[in-house]
């Protein structure tokens, strides 16, 4: 069988003719080249302004940070004018907000992901989809107005009566607060990081949801149907497949909603009283984060100052950049990221 | 059927001389009597029990919130009302299903009345942050000079019909305007490239606008302040705060055009280059109408997001309170910044007013948004009817054209050249 196949071959195109690979290079023409010549440029342009930044970023903070040395990194007083400045205290406290955001968000997202791909359909799915899509496009100073108007005086009472009931407890405790006192003011917990944690949770979580959901909607609809046909229940379906399907899209989720937060700027400064010292409890009043300290200083900083608060938006601007380059690998990696977008 | 059977029916089948045996095989007659069928079972949906359960549930849950708040024990508080029914709602609502499911059905049922008040509340959250934003501020947003006055002659105590916010919608207008004139251009090309044009250099450009969109708005604003404010001596203007704004907005831009791009089919593309055309033409031609839907609500959720940042603002625009069209020289305030001087005052009038403010600019937002939805929404492709109609029409001018060729060369001849 084979030989006849060859011989037939040979007949055909003859023993020593092989023909060349051909390159399939098109020739291009003048206006071709320009206009890829154009498209490169606006390439080149983008890069130019994205380094820019990070250079001159990294270029004004060397400046402060030969001053500080290495205690820039355990410095929390921020006294850039006497040399003594560190990020310790500002970084604390706006990982505790995130923190605090992302403890609240996360759940709320998963959920409302879940709801929205799982239990809604039809023109109500689609409905809700666009009201977290909204949702991400209001202005963060709307939400700083919702917490300092509104929420503040509903978180109050709560914080109380955490502090009053579970103070034995060190993640509750306020130091300062007497339970007994019936003349006790507020004022303890007034601008505390978990009004802040939580204005911010609100913020985050439309882009968590929207990330999970895509992961969660993807999930095949063979393996789902297997599982009903196995007698499952619908939330017997959601554990068994939905939700390690959407594993990798409700890790990015999380850790983009975490990037968001790590960031934001207004609402926080608008509830924060601003202190630089590590201040751990997320009832009591005062705290700080990175970017209202910048918020807060830019104005009357000396270049000392300012080369300072590049230091501070560096280090932040670093976190946020391995948390978001964690999460999309995250999501990419995984199953049910490997055609969506982050 | 046994092999005796299966030979006799094969006999049966040759129709042999014989005479013919009873047949053992039953045919059912066409026409008897209808069979009835079952009703339809929809699995999916809910029983009347169900709908009873969660109805008694949700009765009894406020019942006895309501004894145990009003009556029996000194609970107050509205907060607290509302977890004592939610967890006395799920308790009773697991009991009754409990009655007649087994477990697997109890926290089926559990579960989703859980992720819909997971869903439910995040909503409501959202609805009454819009609904007492406009609330608060419908003081201020009756007052006609609201919108057609600054703040240059208004003084701490004044009244609310004095003043208003004309300088800052004109503020907001300009820079969000500067920065979509750079924005653009610059983010659909970077698209395009990333895109069409491919390569390593590409993947590079990508990986920066990734890391980009993880700059925080506020250390963009300082940039824009650091550098061109104090390094090119500027001062704070509109201009800065436009370049802070696009700085912000440009990645995102990028990044959304070019998930769209992305979506255009290759087969047309492929089908415009076998058609002899140049790659920029294919581009322009194809590719870009393709997508054109997709890159205008790129483009206008862009611009929701760049017209609510007030971080990068505050760095760069100033404070002014009297009108300022020139963004070059003098500070220029925008809505969002507005908003948060009004708020820090202790002023009723004027915390009335920076609600009205924050009213106007979530207006703004959602008339972007809803914008967003109208022209997009649409798969890559799928056309309006307005481009359907211009489609045909250039079809018909198409058609016309060859008509009058043929005549002109006598019918048929094909191109003479």
């Amino acid at each position: 069988m084979t030989t006849t196949l060859r011989s037939a071959q040979g007949g055909l195109s003859g023993p020593s003719r092989v023909e060349k690979r051909r390159r399939l290079v098109s020739a291009r023409d003048l206006p071709d080249m320009l206009f890829r010549g154009y498209a490169w440029s606006t390439g080149i342009i983008v890069v130019a302004i994205m380094i820019a930044v990070g250079v001159f970023l990294a270029l004004r903070a060397g400046q402060a940070l030969q001053v500080a040395g290495w205690s820039f990194f355990t410095e929390q007083v921020w006294e850039p004018d006497a040399g003594r400045f560190g990020i310790v205290a500002v970084l604390f406290g706006t990982l505790l907000i995130a923190l605090i955001a992302g403890v609240v968000s996360v759940p709320l997202a998963v959920g409302t992901a879940l709801f929205i791909s799982e239990v809604a359909s039809g023109r109500f799915q689609r409905t809700l989809i666009s009201l977290v899509d909204l949702m991400a496009a209001v202005p963060s100073v709307v939400f700083g107005l919702w917490g300092v108007f509104f929420l503040t005086a509903e978180v109050i009472p709560v914080s109380r009566w955490l502090a009053t009931w579970f103070g034995w407890f060190p993640l509750f405790r306020v130091d300062g607060f007497d339970p007994t006192d019936p003349l006790a003011g507020a004022n303890l917990f007034t601008s505390s990081p978990l009004i802040a944690g939580l204005v911010v949770a609100f913020m985050v979580v439309p882009i968590q949801t929207s990330v999970m959901r895509e992961a969660f909607s993807q999930a095949p609809a063979g393996e789902r149907e297997g599982a009903y046909a196995l007698g499952a229940t619908r939330w017997g379906m959601i554990t068994a497949v939905v939700l390690p399907f959407g594993k990798g899209g409700m890790i990015g989720g999380t850790m983009l909603g975490l990037g968001r937060a790590l960031g934001e700027t207004i609402a926080v400064y608008m509830i924060i009283s601003p202190v630089f010292e590590v201040q751990w409890q997320p009832l009591h009043t005062n705290g700080n984060s990175v970017s209202a300290l910048i918020a807060n200083r830019y104005g009357e900083a000396s270049p000392i100052g300012l080369s300072a608060l590049m230091a501070a938006g560096l280090a932040l601007f670093l976190i946020t950049l391995v948390v978001n380059f964690t999460a999309s690998t995250i999501v990419s990696r995984s199953r049910s990221g490997a055609e969506s977008e982050v | 059927m046994t092999s005796t059977e299966l030979e006799e029916s094969t006999d049966v089948m040759s129709g042999t001389d014989e005479p013919r045996r009873t047949p053992r095989t039953y045919i059912p007659a066409r026409d008897a009597e209808p069979v009835s069928f079952a009703e339809r079972r929809q699995p999916g949906r809910m029983t009347l029990s169900d709908k009873l359960n969660l109805f008694g549930a949700a009765l009894a849950a406020v019942s006895v919130t309501t004894l145990l708040f009003g009556r029996l024990a000194a609970m107050s508080g509205v907060l607290g009302a509302l977890v004592v029914t939610g967890v006395v709602f799920v308790l009773l609502y697991a009991l009754l299903v409990r009655m007649s499911d087994d477990r697997q059905a109890v926290r089926d049922r559990v579960m989703t009345v859980m992720l819909a008040a997971t869903g439910l509340l995040l909503f409501l959250v959202l609805v009454f942050i819009v609904i007492f934003t406009v609330t608060r501020g419908a003081d201020a947003l009756p007052h006609l000079n609201f919108f057609t006055e600054d703040l240059s002659l208004t003084g701490p105590l004044d009244p609310l019909d004095v003043g208003g916010v004309l300088h800052a919608i004109l503020g907001t207008l300009i820079q969000i305007s500067i920065a979509l004139v750079i924005t653009i251009p610059l983010g659909l090309s970077a698209a395009v490239y990333l895109n069409e044009v491919g390569g390593r250099f590409a993947r590079f450009v990508r990986t920066i606008v990734e890391a980009m969109t993880a700059l925080p708005s506020i250390v963009a604003g300082l940039f824009i302040y650091a550098a061109v404010i104090q390094g090119f001596g500027l001062g704070k203007s509109g201009f800065a705060a436009a370049l802070a704004i696009t700085v912000m907005m440009l990645p995102i831009v990028i990044r959304a055009a070019d998930v769209v791009l992305r979506l255009v089919p290759g087969n047309l593309r492929e089908a415009s280059q076998a058609l002899g055309s140049s790659q920029w033409r294919t581009i322009w031609h194809v590719v870009l109408p393709t997508a054109r839907s997709g890159l205008a609500t790129a483009v206008i959720l862009g611009t929701a997001r760049g017209i609510g940042e007030t971080s990068p603002v505050l760095l760069t625009a100033g404070i002014s309170a009297a009108v300022n069209v020139n963004p070059f020289k003098g500070p220029m305030i925008s809505l969002p910044l507005q908003t948060f001087e009004f708020v820090k005052s202790p002023e009723p009038a004027f915390i009335a007013r920076g609600f009205g403010t924050a009213a106007t600019l979530l207006t703004l937002v959602l008339i972007l948004f809803a914008a967003a939805r109208v022209v997009g929404g649409r798969a890559p492709g799928q056309l309006s009817g307005r481009r359907k109609r211009a489609i045909a029409r250039a079809s018909l001018a198409d058609a016309g054209r060859f008509k009058a060729a043929e005549r002109r060369h006598g019918g048929g001849a094909g191109p003479a050249s």
